[in-house]
């Protein structure tokens, strides 16, 4: 009789015909957690990579030492930004739908994640994003109609066609192209952020990947370079469960919170609500405030749940229950700010779905000037000599021989 | 016999390994409890359980170094890497660890490792999920690389290469899963029910690795090709009603010269056609290989399609692929030389 094996093999809390079970998240009550000061030794720290930082509690209110005191103005622009995004987000899913484009992404139930965090950074501030932080791009002011014609790799495309949709960059707006392979641009994070500490002035870098991504080797590149340089960039782990169809525990969430990635290196982890608008401003400004002043990274944890399937390609009720979103126990974070503002008295219920409505007109009204630009199926297209431009500064003669042979070749 | 789609025939050669041989397990990112995202080990987790059909995290230097660790300790790991694009994490693993293991080691330890990927263009995938990166596997001295255009091919080379005591890199051309696809995307898709090869028996055998397969007899030029362009050079040449002599390369290495020489010595003409990039790519190794046994018997230049020496540009796939019209084109020119 051969001994049972001792592979642990993690298994989801939840399939398809379960019922949802969010038991393994562990809570803090809202308020409960102590704010150090933005100096603190990392080892100081700790209880920060186990607790859950959060500020909204089921009172709608926000509490305790880690409540940045915003004002009803930019809670408002905070809801906006939100609301805008997964506006725009189902728009642009009906959009693949139809054919107009190849591929889509959306960050539903993660908006706070991208938004709060722009919000809390400086314009300066040098931007990582992943290809689920759409909401950061809004929060910058990038035009819609350009963020769309990206999508629809048409004449007035940022990429020249060369990307696949949702992978948006800007100079101006300080945010990097986006790469499609993980967790790659977590250690150029770090490596921005040594230049901008060498140069002097206070800049910092800020990345995003998500907890399945913490797996590959480039996570531990970003950490132990932040640690050893005490680089001043935040980087930003999206824990939303579900990497497509694997969930959090093959990503090592089983043992170890992913903020507790940090300590290890000696860099501060804080874990924080991602649902929680002001929770993830807050962490983000000690998090700044922490880098500005010299004293180095942090890693923070965003607990979150991905509402909507990987991207337009994935089938989520192939691998997870039906109706898990709903059970998720830190909500929507665009719902949770909604009702603050109307405990405070600043918003209602009317206020919102007028906003909604202005905001889908706005899409509307981008995408309709956005396809005028061309869509994969009609319209104008880009000029395919352009296939060969950028692979060098200058175009070597290979190059130049195939680009002729092409125009030969197809008129 | 039974009709198959290649990932039906994919599945159908990792449930026949793993039943005849407890030590065949497979791993890798949605491989198990979700069937993987192109479905291609759909299934076997629920027949082979969960210590067999292990879902991996997302790191793919983990994924080999783990195969090569399991492969040393008796068992034979089948990995999938989820898109060739994603291998490169892995590459070091690759070149400097399981292709190097037996040789360093004097043959004392080696690891029967199989990665399976699916590779190259025509899903609109854009720069991440349509390459082919067959030569900078192929310059690597240890590891035996092949790539199946058919259904019936896919399910003997993946048998093969599991039962293969060296490691093999697996490479599957996407765009065939379904159906064979001659470069034209503007037909209608065609399943592989359509298609002779499309027939697989029931059971157990194996194609083996290091042979090519003349697809076509012919006379009058030689075509080389592998996976998706096999289709593209049948329907090239179909075009032209031109009598030409179809090899599909299959084992990339080791490399069938003999056949593929054979078949130009007789024909006098070749042309050369991959999907990859031109610069360094495959189709060099293969011309040199060519020319340097049939240069006696060479009536014109041997000519080479393939992809461009850019990026695969999401915006541009049907400019960029090289379709039937390209393959036509340097048929047509190298009938045409003296």
């Amino acid at each position: 009789m051969p001994r049972p094996s001792r592979l642990h093999v993690p298994r989801a809390p939840a399939r398809p015909g379960e019922a949802p079970d969010f038991s393994y998240v562990r809570l803090s009550p809202a308020g409960a957690v102590a704010r150090p000061d933005v100096a603190a030794p990392a080892v100081d720290i700790e209880n920060l990579s186990i607790d859950l930082i959060r500020v909204l509690d089921d009172e709608h209110r926000a509490v305790g030492p880690w409540n940045p005191r915003l004002d009803v103005a930019e809670l408002q622009v905070g809801l906006r930004h939100m609301l805008l995004t997964r506006i725009y987000d189902d728009r642009m899913v009906k959009t693949q739908r139809q054919g107009k484009i190849s591929f889509y992404m959306k960050s539903t139930g993660e908006e706070a994640v991208a938004v709060a965090a722009t919000m809390a950074l400086r314009p300066t501030d040098m931007l990582f994003p992943s290809y689920r932080q759409q909401g950061a791009y809004l929060t910058r002011g990038l035009n819609l109609v350009d963020m769309m014609c990206q999508l629809l790799s048409n004449t007035r495309d940022m990429c020249k066609g060369r990307q696949l949709p949702v992978m948006y960059q800007s100079v101006p707006g300080r945010l990097f192209s986006i790469s499609g392979n993980l967790a790659t641009q977590f250690p150029q994070a770090v490596g921005w952020a040594m230049a901008a500490a060498i140069k002097g002035g206070d800049e910092l870098a800020a990345s995003w990947i998500g907890e399945g991504s913490t797996a590959e080797a480039d996570f531990h590149h970003a950490l132990l370079f932040a640690s050893v340089y005490r680089a001043p960039v935040i980087l930003s782990v999206v824990n939303n469960q579900w990497a497509i169809s694997t969930f959090q525990g093959f990503a090592g969430g089983e043992q170890r919170s992913f903020a507790a990635r940090g300590p290890g290196y000696g860099i501060p982890g804080l874990r924080v609500d991602g649902n929680d608008f002001l929770a993830v401003y807050a962490a983000t400004e000690w998090a700044a405030e922490r880098a500005r002043k010299g004293a180095g990274a942090s890693l923070v944890e965003l607990v979150t749940y991905r509402a909507a399937a990987h991207s337009t390609s994935d089938d989520p009720s192939r691998y997870r229950p039906k109706d898990d979103a709903e059970h998720w126990p830190l909500g929507d974070p665009i719902d949770r700010l909604k009702r603050h503002l109307i405990a405070l008295g600043e918003w209602s219920e009317e206020r919102h779905q007028a906003l909604a409505a202005e905001l889908d007109s706005q899409v509307a009204a981008a995408w309709k000037e956005a396809t005028s630009y061309g869509t994969l199926t009609d319209g104008p297209r880009l000029n395919r000599d352009l296939m060969f431009e950028d692979v060098f500064k200058e175009m070597p003669p290979h190059l130049k021989a195939e680009r002729d042979e092409m125009r030969r070749e197809q008129g | 016999m039974a009709q198959m789609n290649m990932i039906q025939a994919l599945n159908a050669a990792m449930d026949i390994a793993m039943t005849r041989d407890p030590a065949v397990v497979v791993l890798g990112e949605d491989v198990g409890y979700f069937g993987g995202v192109f479905r291609v080990t759909d299934g076997l987790q629920r027949k082979f359980g969960t210590h067999r059909v292990l879902d991996t995290p997302i790191a793919e230097g983990g994924i080999i170094a783990a195969s090569i660790g399991m492969a040393v300790n008796g068992l034979r790991p089948v990995a999938e890497i989820q898109f060739a694009d994603y291998i490169y994490p892995g590459y070091d693993q690759i070149v400097s660890e399981l292709a190097r293991l037996r040789y360093r080691s004097a043959g004392a330890f080696f690891a029967p490792v199989t990665i399976r990927t699916p590779c190259g263009g025509g899903i609109r995938g854009g720069q991440t999920h349509s390459q082919s990166p067959e030569a900078l596997f192929a310059h690597v001295c240890g590891i035996k690389v092949v790539m199946p255009s058919n259904p019936f091919d896919a399910k003997g080379l993946l048998i093969a290469a599991i039962e293969d005591d060296d490691p093999v890199l697996f490479l599957e051309p996407k765009r065939l899963y379904n159906g064979p696809f001659d470069g034209d995307p503007d037909k209608p898709a065609v399943p592989w029910s359509t298609h002779p090869k499309g027939e697989v028996p029931d059971g157990h055998y194996a194609v083996p690795i290091g042979k090519a397969e003349i697809i076509r007899p012919g006379s009058e030029i030689t075509v080389i090709a592998y996976g998706t362009m096999v289709h593209v050079a049948e329907a090239a040449a179909k075009s032209l009603g031109l009598d030409a002599e179809i090899i599909d390369v299959r084992s990339i290495v080791p490399l069938d010269a003999d056949t593929l020489c054979t078949s130009v010595a007789k024909t006098g003409r070749c042309v050369i056609a991959h999907e990859a990039t031109r610069f360094g790519g495959f189709g060099a190794e293969l011309m040199a290989t060519v020319q340097e046994r049939c240069f006696w018997q060479l009536e014109a230049p041997i000519a080479r399609v393939c992809g461009y020496d850019t990026p695969y540009p999401h915006a541009f796939e049907w400019e960029y692929f090289p379709g039937t019209k390209r393959v036509a084109r340097a048929l047509a020119a190298v009938m045409e030389a003296k």
